[in-house]
Formats: C-alpha cells, structure tokens, sequence
C-alpha cells in the first residue's frame, strides 16, 4: 500500500477497525438501532420544540403575547408617581369582514390602577361569524407586566349576522414595570375562526 | 437512462469472481438496475437520476429567465412562477444536490476504506428506489388543478397552511419519502465508516472525503426528522385543524420559521461539507503534495457542523427578534467563518510551491475555491445584523446562495465526476468537451450570478416575476449567461453519454500522477466487486 508515511502511526492506531459482511453483522444492528434512536429522538425534539417555544416566550416575553387566562386582582398600592400610556390598536386578518375599532385609543394609567377599556365589533355581512382575538404587545416586555382580569380576547367572540356589540376589557399594569418602559402599544387581530369553532361556541350563542 | 451505462461492469461481475452466496449472478437489463445492492450500481443510479433532476430543475430556472428577461410579465402567470421558483428549489437541494452526493458516497467510500460494499445493500436499494417517487409525486403536482406548491421551497407557514392549494398533501408526502431516503442513506454511510473499514485504516487515515461524509451523515441524522416533524405539522395545519402555526388557535406562524431553520441550516452545511472533502482529494493530487493540514480539516468540518445548531435565526433578522439575540446569531454565524477559512487557508497552502498542473477536475476545484469564497464572503455581509435588514429578501440573497450552491456544491460535484469518472468507466473522458463544458460553465455562471449582487442591493425583491425597470439591462444580461449555462450542462450531458459507452483511452489504475488513496491501488474500470478480502492499511 502506499500510505509507508503513515506507517508508524498505524501501529499507534487505537482500536481495531473491521472487516467485511457477515462478520460485521451483529455491530450493524446495534449501530443501526443507536442511530434510529436518534431519529426517533430528533423527530420527537421537533414536536417539542412548539411547547418549549411556548414556556420560553411566556418566561421572557419576548413575542409580546399576553397572558391566555384572566389575572386575579390583589390590592396592591397605586403607583401614582408614575403614568404609562397604553396605545391600543385594533386590525382584522385578512378575509375577516368584521368592524373592530377601540373605543379609548389611547389612555394613560398608573400602575396598580385597574382599568377599563371597550372595543366596538360589528358584523356587516349576513351570517353569523365566530371570532378570536389575539393579543401582541410591543415592547414585549410589556407583555409580562400587563395583567387582564377580563379581556373578550380570552374566549371566542360569536356574533350574528347585522350584530354589534361592546366588548371590554379590563386590567391594570404590575408596578414591577421596568422604569424605561413608559410607553406601549396593545393590539388586537380578530381572526374568524367559524369553520373550526363552529362546534364549541353553539352552546353560548344559544 | 441508467441503463445506457456500462455492461462491463456486469460481465466482469460473472466472470471475475466465484461468486459467494449472496452474490448470485447479476441479472442483466431492466432488473439489474431495479435489484442491484452492489454499491457501483447504486452510485450510478443516484449520479444518474441527480443529472436528470439537475436538467429538470434547471428548465424550471430557465422559465424563471425567461419571464424576468424583461419587466412586465409576458410568459407565464405569477402562480405559475411562484410554482417555478419553489419546485426548482426543492428539486436542486432533494433532487440533484444531494442525491449526486449520495451516489459518491455509494461509489467511493467502500472503495475508499477498504470495504466489499455497503454495510446494508437491501436498504441501499431501497434508499435509491423510493427517490422517484417522491419526486414524481412532487412533479405530478404541478399537473393538478390549482397547481403545485407555490410557497417557495421554505413553505413558510401561513403561506403553506392557509393560503395554499390542496397539492400541499402531495409535497408534504414526497418530502417524507425524500426525508426517509437521505436518512437510509446516512445510516448507511455512517455504519458502514464505523464498522467496515479495513485493517489499518484508523480514522485519522481516512481521507476526507469519508470524513466529510461521515459528519454530514451526521447531520443528516440530526435534521431530516426535524424537516419530516416540519411538514407534518403544515400537513396537520392544513388538514386536520391543529394550529401550530396559526395565531387564531394559539399557535405562532415564527415559529415555523424557527422549526424550519432548525433544519434549514445544516442542511446547507449537509451540501457544502461533501463538497470540502472532494476538494480535498483532488488539490492534493493535482499539487503533488500531501493535503496541508490534514487533521486541521477534520477539526474544521466537525466545528462547522456543530456550529451550524446554533445560528438557524439569521434567516429570521427581521421577523422582530430582541436585539440579544440578533448579536448572539450574527457573532454566532460569523463565527463559522473561522473553521470555513482554515479550510481556504488549507487548500491554498497544499498548492503553494506545489508541482501544479491543470486537468480537468483541477480547474473545477480551482474554481470552487474562488467562487465559493466569493459565497462565503457574501454570506458573511448577509451575517450581520443592520445590513441584512436592507439584503432580506433581495436578489443579493438569491447571488450569495447560488455562488455558493452552484459554484459551490454543484463545481466539486463536476469536479468529482471528471476526477473518478476514468476509474468508473476505464477510459479517459473527451477532455475537449470537458475543456469547452468547464469554460461555457465558468464563464456563464459568473454572467448569471455576479449581477444579482449589484441588483440585489439595489433593492430587487426575489421571488417575483415583475421589476421596476431600472432593473432590466442587468436581468437581461443575467439571464442570458443562465440560458448559456443551461445550455452549457449539454455538453456534459454529451461527454457522459460518450463515456458510459467506453470511448475514450485506456488509463491506468492510479489514472492521475498523483492520485494516493486505495481507491487507486484498484484497477480501472474499478471491478464489479472489490475488497472483498481486505486490504492492510499500512
């Protein structure tokens, strides 16, 4: 063979490597099963990839989504000292042919303050229409310090056809808010959600 | 069109060796083809259906061409080109680029390591023959009412779940079969690396080519599942009302792209690593000198790979990450470009003051070297942060990934297949066609590529079939040098033929003067079967 230069660094080879088929079966196997393993493994990886995306954005806030469940109010001391404006924007996904604006654009609160805002939603066609509203804060930070005891975000919106309504939502900013954060902006995108969510919202419409 | 290759190496099959028990004799024809676990078969299959799938994808970009060759949109419908620009790129990364490195591995690992075969030829077999049909499913999509998929190859969520066609199944079942294809095939290479290699050949004896492949089997392991965990999702999305990525249900579209680019970066490291280890083989041969810094390459190849985990959301800069992350990826990726550059270091140095000369496979690597750097380089302005804000999306994005898959992986395969090709098939190839092909190609990819930079940073959006008109003379002159490197692949195409019919010169076993390896200590055409017994590696 030609590799003389690598003579002597043969002899310091470590373990010994193996030879043809059958001989060499038995290894194949195991091999091959540590491997699939590892597919297995990452395939799983990818699948848990969508709740630990969840857990990582709900701990830093990162996306700017807010809370899904209702805060509970404790009596906590007004921060008067400071005023935060809140600017609210309201948008439709696109094939949603609902009316959707904020009653209150824009208000400033103190911290601890608890509040309450509305927001008009019409439904010009004429068939009744399902609704989800989603909820994204910029800076997302914010999202961690923004507590909703009531948000019409937290359950799906029916509406019949020619409706309209008010709906509200309440809550009140954590005095914990960083002190550069004194500015932030709350929108909400309505999407219509009646082909998925025609089943479960029955119950309420009725 | 496989089965235009050669009959000898079936003859020699029967007549060389007292066949052992599992090698009966080869049935000739169609089944030959259709049956085979000979490694040297498997290789020419994937070679084979990669250059058909290159044609097929290069007369997707042809249309792309065309319809840019002015402003305004004369030729097709924007579905249709949005169908164009998304099958062209799924077909060049699943269909050409990385079948064609396959079949290399099939071909010259065993050969390179002293082994008989593949450690499991029936699922060889299997790896190759499920290929077709995932692209035929992926190809016959396009014949369906409403099209085939038309998200591009990234298939972002929503433009895949909700604003996409029913085809959307049908893609979704031939990336699994294709997903199910690589990982055979990387299982494969990585059992056979493990446990086949002949007495002697420690691991740092391996050439690079067998350790390039060996990490990029890894990776391979690593992702596709991801990929196959990706589609599933769009499928489930699509179909059967989960939402993992639609905000009404609770889920989030970026995620997809997180998921997405999970796999998406080292897959491109999963086309460029094999790449490396070619050129590896063949600077040295052609400098007469030993690869400079050998185990350097190997370090090198195994921190790109590592690193290629955690730099996925470059691609993602302005979907509105914190400004902490956006430094962690962008020193991340420039990080990559560390090991990437001890690898150009290494190459210039193995031919500093070497005995050069310049056939064939040597100008192709020649080439790679610079305009795979020129990639390189391109993708490191893409790297940082506040610049990428104005590339994102440009035809700067689209010069930096064909400079370095074309120039890049799709070079060191020509170049590959001119280095081996006279130990495959005996006979020297027609040098005047290769001479004309590495010319016409050198010449037009540089027409094609060069000036979407400058387009690119003037603010041309990909993936569109219109553009202001500012932009015309220089998307004319691009595609021109694309169809002249369409055209160009012709003359390939011709010498192929010409050497799968054995015209040519004898050569010998070593056929390079300076070719080392076992794969030269064989002789040429390399025989049916070979190491049956196993070399000793000294």
């Amino acid at each position: 063979m030609n590799n003389e230069v690598n003579k002597d660094k043969a002899e310091l080879a470590g373990e010994e490597p193996l030879l043809p088929s059958n001989r060499a079966r038995q290894d194949h196997s195991k091999t091959v099963g540590k491997i699939l393993l590892l597919v297995a493994g990452m395939f799983c990886f990818a699948f848990a990839l969508v709740p630990l995306y969840d857990v990582f954005c709900a701990v830093t806030g990162i996306n700017g989504k807010t809370n899904t469940e209702a805060a509970v109010y404790k009596a906590i001391d007004v921060d008067e000292s400071r005023t935060i404006t809140v600017d609210f924007i309201t948008r439709t996904n696109s094939g949603m042919p609902w009316e959707f604006t904020a009653q209150t654009k824009k208000i400033d609160v103190h911290p601890g303050k608890m509040t309450e805002v509305a927001f008009y939603v019409r439904n010009p066609t004429n068939r009744d229409i399902i609704a989800q509203a989603v909820p994204s804060v910029s800076p997302g930070t914010a999202s961690l310090y923004l507590n909703k005891t009531e948000c019409f975000c937290f359950k799906h919106q029916p509406l019949k056809a020619g409706a309209e309504a008010l709906m509200p939502m309440v809550f009140y900013i954590d005095p914990q808010l960083p002190e550069d954060i004194t500015y932030f902006t709350l929108q909400y995108t309505l999407y219509d959600i009646t082909e998925t969510a025609q089943e479960s919202v029955e119950v309420v419409m009725n | 069109m496989a089965t235009t290759t050669d009959t000898n190496h079936a003859d020699t099959a029967n007549d060389g060796h007292a066949s052992d028990d599992h090698h009966h004799h080869a049935p000739s024809g169609i089944t030959r083809w259709l049956f085979t676990t000979n490694h040297k078969d498997i290789g020419t299959l994937y070679l084979w259906f990669a250059f058909i799938m290159f044609l097929i994808g290069g007369a997707m970009a042809m249309v792309i061409r065309a319809e840019l060759f002015q402003p305004g949109l004369q030729i097709v419908e924007p579905n249709f080109f949005n169908q164009m620009t998304t099958v062209h790129g799924l077909i060049m990364v699943f269909g050409a680029v990385m079948p064609a490195f396959t079949g290399l591995a099939n071909w010259l690992v065993p050969m390179m390591i002293g082994a008989p075969d593949m450690a499991l030829p029936r699922m060889n077999n299997w790896s190759f023959w499920i290929l077709p049909f995932a692209f035929l499913i992926l190809l016959s999509s396009l014949f369906m009412e409403g099209g085939g998929p038309a998200f591009g190859w990234t298939f972002y969520a929503p433009l895949s779940t909700t604003y996409s066609g029913d085809s959307t199944a049908l893609f979704v079942f031939s990336v699994h079969i294709m997903g199910i294809s690589s990982i055979m095939g990387a299982i494969n290479v990585i059992v056979t690396i493990f446990n086949m290699r002949a007495p002697g050949m420690t691991y740092m004896k391996m050439p690079l080519f067998v350790w390039t492949w060996l990490i990029t089997a890894f990776l391979l392991i690593a992702v596709m599942p991801v990929l196959a965990a990706a589609v599933t999702m769009v499928l489930t999305d699509k179909f059967f009302g989960t939402s993992f990525f639609s905000a009404a249900g609770g889920g989030d579209p970026v995620l997809f792209q997180h998921i997405f680019w999970f796999f998406g970066h080292p897959e491109v490291y999963i086309m460029i690593l094999p790449a490396f280890g070619i050129i590896s083989q063949i600077i040295p041969t052609f400098s007469r000198k030993k690869l400079f810094g050998y185990a350097s390459m190997v370090y090198a190849t195994a921190s790109i790979a590592l690193l290629s985990f955690i730099v996925w959301a470059h691609h993602m800069f302005t979907t509105g990450m914190p400004v902490a992350f956006e430094m962690f990826f962008m020193f991340a990726t420039m990080l990559i470009s560390v090991p990437t550059g001890v690898k150009v270091f290494n190459w210039v140095a193995t031919m500093w003051r070497g005995s050069l000369s310049f056939e064939i496979p040597m100008l192709f690597a020649i080439a790679f070297i610079v305009l795979f750097t020129i990639g390189g380089l391109s993708g490191l302005m893409l790297a940082i942060t506040p610049v990428d804000f104005q590339y994102h999306d440009t035809y700067f994005v689209v010069a930096h990934f064909h400079y370095v898959l074309v120039t890049g992986a799709v070079f060191s395969i020509m170049a590959a297949v001119y280095y081996w090709l006279p130990k495959w098939t005996g006979k020297m190839f027609d040098i005047t066609l290769a001479k004309w092909h590495f010319w016409c190609s050198l010449i037009s990819v540089n027409l094609l590529f060069f000036p979407m930079h400058f387009v690119g940073l003037a603010g041309m959006p990909r993936r569109i079939p219109d553009y202001a008109l500012q932009f015309a003379d220089f998307n004319k002159w691009i595609s021109v040098g694309g169809f002249a490197f369409g055209l160009s692949q012709f003359i390939f195409l011709a010498l192929l033929i010409k050497a799968c019919r054995h015209q040519g010169e004898s050569v010998s076993s070593q056929v390079w003067d300076g070719a080392e390896g076992l794969e030269w200590e064989i002789p040429s055409p390399a025989p049916y079967h070979t190491f049956e017994t196993p070399p000793v590696v000294k």
